[in-house]
């Protein structure tokens, strides 16, 4: 999609100064000290000012010239990768590794257009005996296999 | 002689029975990932770095080091099989390699390419040995203000060897900067952009911010386009060169060799640079013009020796600076410090076992891959047929267990979920991650020697321009910053980028 501004350049652009304005805020409490001697927050503060100008120049440039919108965004693979990766942080405790594990590799698969239940099922049952034989058998990671609400430990 | 003794240290580290077995280990990763479209080497080191904990730091480096040039190795073979570029750095190698494999010359290609990548690798490995250590000696008599404007000459090159806006890159690579900042002030201890949280007392975690960045983010996009490969390899036949051929690949492999040498020192350099540099050359300057596009050997045997000899010569600013001059020796240096090696040129003259030691498996990693990769192509061919669909999911179970396995903790995953999402938004902006992982490495030692440097000055800030050393690196900077600024340097650039 053409449009009359450049979307992508305005965007980032947005986000920069948006990110320059946080962390800039965040130094706020941070003693500045002097040139001679810094202060914790005297070059978070140079840095945050200077992310927030260059957001600007991009903006501007971004105002200047035409260009395109950000296109075919994966939207379900955004959503499914990231809440699967969010479950096995989730789960990991409660439900112990090696079920998060499985649960995380499953529903990731998810996100593929190509997804079949077989082999989702297949690579999920291959994925969790790997997993068991490498990092617990085999480098002896501490990971309770099973946690406390599936009658673990 | 000096050299000789280094070498032979080395060699006696290299060799030992339980180095190269990870040195082993590193390559065949590398092939295996370099084969693998859509996990590249920086993904992969940064799942493996967990991992590499327990080793010793010689070991350690060893095997990673393996990975990266391994996946060179990996991603020319099937660039030429199946004009599917493993790597970034062997797109160009698709463009003749294929080619030639179409016209039944598939096993003279992919000779081309390991005798070239062989033979660049070793002389990329003498040159490290040579002048390494006379750089990490000059680099002993720099101050604080040498040292912050070498780095910031450094951040600025990468930039403009970069494809992509320079404002954007210079914006990433701030953000990184400050997003290195976080956990707690060396000097005072005060946290700073810790956002009132405990987990983030320490900062943001390195591996967790790397894999989201480089492995989460990746596989969202790769799924954006999902097709079926349907994959015709060509056969290989004889993998013996004609007369003529062999001829022909003399001149190139040096030029390249050369190229590569040079490129990969630069920051921002490194393989893929490397190789498109010296395909455009040898196009220009071949007897045999036409054939480029069809099959020329030339275009296969400069960018393989390229970008095996810029791969290996980028380790020099890590090894003596501690300055990484693409993501992948950023990892590097995440790797040392994890390990409690500071990385600079002390290493050389500290560690002499670990220096030595890691350029001297180099080649003995080349020499394997040879070995490696000329027998075994129908295996690596064959596991280009499962699918990414099947590969992915596995891909993000290595992410959890390797980020979660670090600390135990459960909050540096939700970070690399975090940093998954950020990349995923910055890519679809058209703003390229690996500038960001290199501030956010580098961010922590620029303030360092930033707030050492105004206190040996007594606050002056001209100190950076009256040191000698300190303002022709300084200029130097911002001569690359002018020079691609220019309009119509930006345009050959973009065209240059697109070819």
């Amino acid at each position: 999609m053409k449009t009359i501004i450049n979307s992508r350049d305005v965007l980032s652009g947005l986000l920069f100064i948006a990110l320059g304005l946080l962390f800039g805020w965040q130094t706020q409490d941070l003693p500045m000290g002097t040139a001679v001697r810094m202060g914790p927050g005297y070059f978070p503060l140079v840095l945050s000012g200077l992310l927030g100008l260059l957001g600007l120049i991009i903006l501007i440039n971004g105002l200047r010239f035409p260009g395109e919108m950000p296109s075919g965004i994966a939207w379900r693979a955004v959503l499914i990768i990231t809440g699967a990766v969010v479950f096995f942080g989730f789960g990991v405790r409660p439900l112990g590794f090696l079920p998060a594990l499985g649960i995380s590799v499953f529903v990731s698969a998810l996100a593929s257009r190509l997804f079949t239940f077989r082999t989702a099922l297949l690579n999920t049952a291959v994925m969790v005996v790997f997993a068991w034989a490498v990092f617990i058998k085999g480098l002896g990671l501490p990971l309770p296999l099973l946690g406390p609400w599936l009658g673990g430990y | 002689m000096d050299l000789l003794d280094n070498l032979a240290l080395g060699f006696s580290v290299a060799l030992s029975l339980q180095n190269v077995f990870y040195c082993f280990v590193g390559a065949l990763l590398g092939t295996l990932i370099g084969v693998l479209p859509g996990l590249g080497p920086v993904a992969t080191i940064a799942m493996l770095l967990p991992l590499t904990f327990g080793l010793p730091p010689v070991s350690a480096l060893i095997m990673l080091a393996g990975i990266y040039y391994g996946a060179q190795y990996g991603g020319s073979t099937t660039a030429i099989l199946i004009n599917l570029p493993g790597e970034s750095s062997s797109v160009v190698t698709a463009i003749d390699g294929h080619q030639m494999a179409r016209k039944g010359r598939a096993g003279a290609a992919l000779a081309t390419a390991a005798l070239g990548s062989f033979f660049a690798g070793s002389v990329a490995t003498l040159l490290l040995a040579l002048f390494a250590p006379p750089l990490a000696n000059l680099a002993l008599q720099f101050g604080p203000p040498e040292y912050f404007s070498l780095m910031v000459l450094g951040l600025i090159a990468s930039v403009t060897l970069a494809s992509g806006s320079v404002v954007k890159a210079i914006a990433m690579i701030v953000l990184g900067l400050i997003l290195g900042l976080s956990g707690q002030d060396i000097y005072t201890g005060t946290p700073r952009f810790t956002f009132d949280m405990q987990e983030l007392s320490d900062g943001f975690d390195f591996v967790a911010l790397a894999m989201g960045m480089f492995g989460i983010s990746e596989i969202i996009r790769n799924l954006e386009d999902e097709h079926q490969r349907s994959l015709v390899a060509a056969k290989v036949k004889s993998l013996m060169l004609t007369k003529e051929e062999f001829k022909r690949i003399i001149a190139p492999v040096l030029r390249g060799t050369v190229i590569g040498s040079f490129l990969g020192i630069l920051p921002g350099g490194g393989a893929m640079l490397s190789s498109f540099a010296s395909y455009s050359i040898e196009k220009k300057i071949s007897k045999y013009p036409r054939e480029f596009g069809r099959g020329a050997i030339e275009g296969v045997a400069g960018p393989e020796s390229a970008n095996n000899a810029g791969a290996q010569t980028s380790f020099i600013p890590m090894l003596t600076l501690g300055i990484p001059s693409n993501p992948v020796m950023a990892l590097m240096i995440g790797a040392l410090i994890i390990q409690g090696i500071t990385p600079g040129p002390n290493v050389v003259t500290e560690k002499p076992d670990l220096f030595w030691g890691v350029i001297a498996s180099m080649w003995v990693g080349n020499f394997m891959l040879v070995l490696l990769n000329l027998p075994l192509i129908g295996m690596w061919v064959r596991l280009l047929t499962v699918p990414y669909h099947v590969m992915f999911p596995a891909i993000i179970a290595f992410c959890c267990i390797g980020v979660y396995s670090v600390n135990n903790n459960t909050f540096d995953v939700y970070t690399m979920a975090l940093f998954g999402l950020l990349g995923y938004a910055l890519v679809k902006l058209d703003c390229e991650p690996a500038p960001l992982l290199l501030g956010f490495v580098i961010g922590p030692m620029l303030e360092e020697y930033l707030r050492r440097a105004m206190l040996i000055s007594r606050g002056d800030p001209t100190v950076f321009v009256t040191r000698p050393i300190s303002a022709v690196l300084l200029l130097l900077a911002l001569a690359a910053l002018v020079v691609v600024l220019l309009p119509s340097v930006q345009k050959g650039r973009e065209e240059a980028f697109k070819e």
